[in-house]
């Protein structure tokens, strides 16, 4: 038996194993999202900097142009269709890959991507799109006329479910990885047909996998800015494009970080949204 | 040793499940091999035998998980070898009980009653039924991650028979449970079975388990069946070496028949009551049970009989073990331990030289082509 640690005691031993972590979140996530909110409430200074006097006048602007409100609403909904999207895709694949003989192959080839930075990714496909690419060389090959896919809605998608397919996968992979298959037999057993087995027996199993791939697909697909800069053109503009184009060109600092809050208002929305269906359990899943 | 054979136990003369030549492989293994076998409706029949013998393979062919490479299985008369599990009267007690983690013990037992679309009410009636019927009244709510091992395993019991299956298969449920519990619930299963009079079809391969419960037993091993009857008689006569050291423990003694019902062997010629005449050079197994072997101080006048010597005692608490040595063989010997010495009832000490008389009855004639 240890004997019962005095509080000085308590205080270090909290101090060794939390406190660097805390520390780290404190400096670099705590404060710097404190900043943007000060500044968010700050007015916009001759040289673009934010300056008092303080005021939401910043939020009322964003919320009363309906321009703002199609480009939070314009995000979302790419950020929405790209999600199901890579669900639709991902989903499947998980299970393939699970099953798989050769899984840390296709694993492998899941996270490879990643080995390349982003921002060249997201060229390699203009290189697929543009009208004397890839793309356009196969449909020509056929005789046909070549399509203007640079820039469009349809390249922005594509380059967006490539991107944060990964992150879907991985963890619906996990979660695939720990089914009980016997549940299945169970669910046939008592007269479950094959489809509606798997949606009584197996898929409720994915749910948390399923909802942690979404989420950490949704977020940044809702947030990206480079897809739709690169590939979009000036035809898709988004929430990113947005708060990129207010710290940069625009100078105006004060509502571009009040976009940023906006915009992580509607994040944690979703994470508490998730929280309340997964009870209690629900982020330490997500985690 | 309680035997449900010698209760009186009407069964039905028809055929609840019927195997034919059933075999599956899987690989180069014969996991089943050519097996057939019928159990009657309203049996409880057991396939016991240890682990890589081919039962749960047989089990999970009547369940329908497994497709046979040859023969048939009739279940109620008719064909079901190609027919899906879902299709099939029977249900399955899984020996992980396979419950629905993210239901509750009411959802979890309507299932399969969901899966019939039965009308709500319906379903509410019999869940009530089947959750009075395992003793789990007031669980409606519980998921069952907030059970115990016994809990569970009555709920995966409840949840196939509220579906009123024409067979009940089990695939060694009580194998997770500690033994006090384990024994509580042969019993309710017994009663269970009685109750409803539902065919239930029990893998095990504690063969305590399957001599107490079963009205019939098919011993298996390899893949084959090696010898199927009523519980009794599979304890009692066992017909090969292997039946006869799986169940209980056995004596087995080399012997080469001199006359139709006299055998010599190392430790004497025996005399023998068996139904089947031995032809004269026959060699043969006996088999003997502990329990039926008797020792004298004094030489009794009965047949039989040889010399041996007490080499270990083990004092079970109701029971004395006497290892024996005789001839350079190890016989093993079961007396009651209630302090009586009479005749055929001595207590012995380490070392003493005692007599050791075979009754005629009890030894148990082995004739196996190859391999005893």
């Amino acid at each position: 038996m240890r004997e019962a640690a005095t509080p000085a005691q308590r205080l270090r031993r909290v101090l060794l194993t939390v406190g660097p972590g805390a520390f780290w979140l404190v400096l670099f996530v705590l404060i710097p999202t404190l900043i943007v909110l000060v500044v968010s409430l700050m007015s916009r200074g001759s040289l673009g900097q934010p300056v008092p006097p303080f005021g939401l006048h910043n939020y009322v602007r964003f919320f009363s142009d309906p321009l703002f409100l199609e480009i939070i609403g314009r995000s979302l909904w790419i950020g929405l269709w790209s999600t199901l999207l890579v669900i639709l895709l991902g989903y499947p694949l998980a299970f393939y890959i699970a099953q798989s003989r050769y899984k840390e192959v296709l694993l492998l080839l899941v996270v490879i991507p990643f080995f390349t930075n982003f921002l060249i990714r997201v060229y390699a496909w203009i290189v697929v799109f543009q009208k004397e690419g890839l793309l356009n060389a196969f449909i020509t090959a056929f005789g046909l006329p070549p399509a203007e896919l640079l820039p469009s809605t349809l390249a922005v998608y594509v380059a967006t479910v490539y991107t944060y397919l990964p992150f879907f996968v991985l963890p619906l992979y996990a979660a695939v990885e720990r089914i009980d298959w016997s549940l299945l037999e169970a669910a046939y057993d008592l007269g479950a047909r094959p489809v509606r087995a798997f949606f009584e027996a197996i898929f409720p199993q994915t749910l948390p996998g399923l909802l942690a791939g979404f989420l950490l697909v949704f977020i940044p697909a809702v947030g990206t800015f480079v897809i739709a800069d690169l590939l979009g053109g000036g035809k898709v503009t988004l929430v990113g494009n947005l708060i990129q184009l207010q710290f940069g060109s625009a100078q105006n600092w004060a509502f571009g970080s009040a976009a940023s809050m906006v915009l992580m208002a509607m994040v944690l929305l979703g994470l508490w949204l998730y929280a309340r269906t997964q009870g209690e359990r629900g982020l330490d899943r997500l985690v | 040793m309680l035997f449900r054979g010698k209760r009186e136990r009407k069964l039905g003369d028809s055929v609840a499940v019927q195997l034919e030549g059933v075999t599956k492989r899987f690989g180069d293994v014969r996991a089943v091999d050519n097996v057939s076998l019928e159990v009657r409706d309203g049996e409880f029949f057991s396939l016991l035998g240890p682990s890589g013998c081919g039962k749960t393979t047989l089990l999970r062919m009547i369940a329908g998980f497994e497709t046979p490479d040859e023969g048939r299985i009739l279940i109620g008369g008719k064909d079901m070898t190609d027919v899906p599990p879902y299709l099939r009267p029977v249900n399955t007690v899984f020996q992980s009980y396979a419950l629905f983690p993210h239901m509750n013990v009411e959802q979890n037992i309507a299932f399969g009653l969901r899966m019939k679309r039965m009308p709500k009410e319906e379903i509410a009636r019999r869940v009530a039924w089947a959750l009075e019927l395992v003793n789990l009244s007031g669980f409606e709510k519980r998921r069952p991650d907030q059970m115990s091992g016994g809990q569970r395993q009555r709920v995966a019991l409840a949840r196939a028979l509220v579906n009123e299956p024409e067979v009940l298969l089990l695939d060694e449920p009580l194998s997770a449970l500690d033994l006090k519990l384990r024994q509580e619930l042969r019993v309710d299963l017994m009663n269970l079975q009685e109750r409803l009079g539902i065919t239930f079809i029990f893998v095990t391969h504690d063969q305590e388990e399957a001599l107490v419960m079963s009205d019939r037993i098919a011993v298996m091993n390899r893949g084959r069946i090696e010898q199927l009857g009523p519980t009794e008689e599979i304890y009692e006569l066992p017909k090969t070496a292997f039946v006869a050291r799986f169940i209980g423990d056995s004596n087995l003694i080399p012997a080469k028949a001199i006359e139709p019902r006299k055998v010599r062997t190392s430790l004497g010629d025996f005399v023998l009551d068996d139904d089947d005449a031995l032809i004269p050079g026959q060699e043969v197994l006996l088999s003997i049970r502990p329990e039926k072997i008797r020792l004298f101080r004094e030489r009794p006048s009965l047949p039989n009989v040889f010399r041996a010597k007490v080499d270990d005692i083990i004092y079970t608490g109701s029971e004395n073990l006497y290892i024996l040595l005789a001839d350079g063989q190890r016989l093993m010997c079961e007396t009651l331990n209630h302090d009586i010495q009479e005749p055929g009832h001595e207590e012995f000490d380490y070392d003493e030289e005692v007599w050791v008389a075979l009754t005629p009855e009890k030894l148990v004639v082995i004739q196996e082509e190859g391999h005893a």
